[in-house]
């Protein structure tokens, strides 16, 4: 239960700069999303707030208080870990109680508290099973239940799920989501997956190259990116970016338009506006289509609903919606208006 | 290795080395056994009747088993106490990033690499020398009387050159198992709030309990026939002090030329160090399974 404010936070690692300056303003209760490509800094922007790491400059304040120079334990936030980082001598109970022990609270504070949250979690019959007799989810919940019995002001989550299989990790999103409304707790959750990104935040940042390119929900990003990094990294396939005359013709430097946006039509014919081209992959997935065609313009994706009986080799013309183009200026901006 | 006939296979191309392994096992093992019922003196010529177990009755009733089976466990318990001990700190130390770490490493190293009885007699020479060691020296230049260290305290003096050769071997095992170490584990430790020694004692040496079991059985192993140094510094004395069951087996055989007697010491010996194996393995062997 708090806000954590970022103002001017700068790390670097030697002469290599990480973050190049990163000011961001998280609201109390809000389920926060660092999301970019590998490398981009997100984890370490995640393990500055934690303290894991020393800024190079700047402040954090939790809760409007600066904790730059706050031993990571005492700055009421908690951290599940990508590996989990069970202890694995300890017993379900013995990890779950290890931060209240380690704070040197009284025995039936303790069992109280493991007890809830256990119970939270369903993880009462193997509150004495070692880690390594757990399932990779009951492994999962055993993290997430370390760090909830501490009552945090903050959640942590260094990419909690990439461990688990497909099926599991729709599960845990859920429940993680569930959790944390229903406790109320401020959470920060770093993942490379849009999906996760998406269906989880309240507010997505999206960080390249240790910059925040924006911040904002996750419909926002999708409906209105600000840059084409944005355009192209949210939204899955990925946008189609066209440049030269089409772009120009709408006074942009370059123009997008995501693969759902894009009406198909067999045949050679189409309306002024609409591309031809040659289908050259066509991947089923059932409730949806997704179409690679050769055009003048470059391989367009097109995401059409249901199954349309279209194969490789077949001419289309590729139809954009004009109301949902996206343009982008030379700097990579996006132009509204 | 899955089908029947490559196990066939398998089993028929290693069973000659296996056979002669056994062999060469066995055949001293049976020789030992059969000279530990026999009067077999070096000096005698007249040697080589069937005794029963008069060789047995007279090594265990002989005081100077007792004293020397005493001395061993001393000697054992000593060595694996300091270098576990020192060898877990040391360990420690030697993980943290430190300028010129490989030359600390090497050094720290290097004991493992020098002989016994080369060891043995450096330490006997150049360091716990009454006169000319240098102890004697660090003594005299603090205004103290240096210590005769092979006459006043002999057991404790060999104890230190074998703690001193095995250290190594521990810091080795133990810094290897450290570097296993999951960083994200002591990350989460410090988020939970754990300092430095709770840290130590609730992660670190919790993770290390299953090598330290590994160098304290294979010490052990080692440990239970020390002779080398022994015979290079003290030769089992003064008196009995040093005497640890290896040497007193050897002095059977080779001082009194008793080797009748000394193979029932051999056999003696062959059955102490299965006891306390077997102990060892019952009381930590429970940290190496699964």
């Amino acid at each position: 239960m708090a806000s954590i404010t970022l103002q001017g936070v700068r790390k670097t690692f030697g002469a290599v700069e990480v973050i190049p300056g990163v000011d961001l303003a998280i609201e109390d209760k809000s389920f926060v999303v660092f999301v970019g490509p590998s490398g981009c800094g997100k984890s370490t922007l995640l393990r500055l707030i934690a303290g894991l790491e020393d800024v190079t400059a700047g402040q954090i304040r939790i809760d409007g208080v600066d904790v730059v120079q706050v031993p990571p334990a005492k700055r009421g936030l908690s951290m599940v870990f990508q590996s989990y980082a069970l202890y694995p001598h300890m017993s379900v109970r013995g990890n779950i109680a290890f931060a209240l022990k380690m704070a040197g609270m009284n025995k039936a504070e303790i069992d109280r508290r493991v007890t809830a949250a256990a119970a939270t979690l369903n993880l009462t019959p193997y509150l004495d099973r070692k880690p390594r007799d757990l399932s990779g989810g009951q492994r999962q919940r055993v993290a997430i239940g370390r760090a909830i019995v501490r009552e945090p002001k903050g959640f942590l989550f260094d990419e909690p799920l990439s461990n688990l299989d497909a099926a599991l990790r729709v599960q845990m999103r859920l429940e993680i989501a569930t959790l944390q409304k229903s406790l109320g707790t401020t959470a920060i959750y770093v993942t490379h997956d849009q999906v996760e990104a998406m269906t989880m935040a309240d507010k997505i940042v999206v960080l390249n190259a240790g910059r925040i390119e924006q911040y904002g929900s996750p419909l926002e990003l999708y409906e209105r990116p600000a840059n084409l990094f944005v355009a192209g990294f949210i939204g899955s396939p990925k946008m189609n970016f066209v440049t030269g005359a089409p772009a120009a013709a709408l006074g942009a430097a370059t123009i997008g338009v995501r693969p759902e946006h894009v009406a198909v039509r067999p045949g050679a014919d189409g309306p002024r506006g609409s591309w031809s081209g040659r289908v050259t992959v066509a991947e089923h997935l059932g409730s949806d289509t997704f179409l690679f065609a050769d055009t003048e313009l470059g391989t367009v994706t097109v995401r059409a609903a249901g199954e349309i009986g279209l194969k490789p080799g077949d001419s289309v013309r590729l139809i954009p919606d004009s109301a949902r183009i996206h343009r982008f200026d030379q700097a990579g901006r996006a132009i509204r208006g | 290795m899955a089908t029947r006939q490559t196990q066939i296979l398998g089993r028929s191309v290693t069973a000659p080395s296996v056979l002669l392994l056994l062999a060469w096992s066995l055949a001293p093992l049976a020789a030992t056994i059969y000279f530990s019922f026999t009067y077999y003196n070096l000096l005698n010529p007249a040697s080589g009747q069937f005794v029963g177990i008069d060789n047995y009755s007279y090594f265990l009733t002989d005081p100077a088993f007792l004293a020397s089976l005493k001395n061993t466990l001393v000697l054992v318990g000593s060595v694996l106490v300091i270098t576990v001990v020192l060898g877990t700190l040391v360990a420690v130390l030697m993980n943290q990033p430190v300028i010129g770490l490989n030359i600390v490493r090497l050094m720290v190293i290097a004991p493992f690499f020098v002989m016994p009885t080369v060891s043995a007699l450096v330490w006997k020479n150049l360091l716990m020398h009454p006169v000319s060691g240098l102890f004697a020296w660090i003594a005299n230049s603090l205004g103290l009387h240096p210590i005769d260290w092979f006459a006043n305290a002999p057991m404790l003096a060999v104890i230190l050159i074998v703690a001193w050769q095995w250290l190594p071997f521990a810091t080795l095992i133990l810094l290897t198992a450290l570097q296993s170490l999951d960083g994200e584990q002591l990350e989460a430790a410090e988020m939970d709030g754990a300092g430095p020694f709770s840290t130590f004692f609730y992660i670190t040496l919790a993770h290390l309990a299953r090598p330290i079991t590994v160098v304290i059985l294979i010490e052990t192993i080692f440990l239970l026939s020390v002779f080398a140094e022994i015979f290079v510094t003290t030769g089992g004395g003064p008196g009995l002090a040093t005497t640890n069951i290896a040497f007193l087996i050897y002095s059977q055989a080779l001082i009194q030329y008793d080797v009748g007697g000394a193979s029932a010491g051999g056999i003696v010996a062959v059955i102490l160090a299965n006891i306390v194996a077997t102990f060892l393995v019952r009381l930590v062997g429970k940290n190496l399974e699964a």
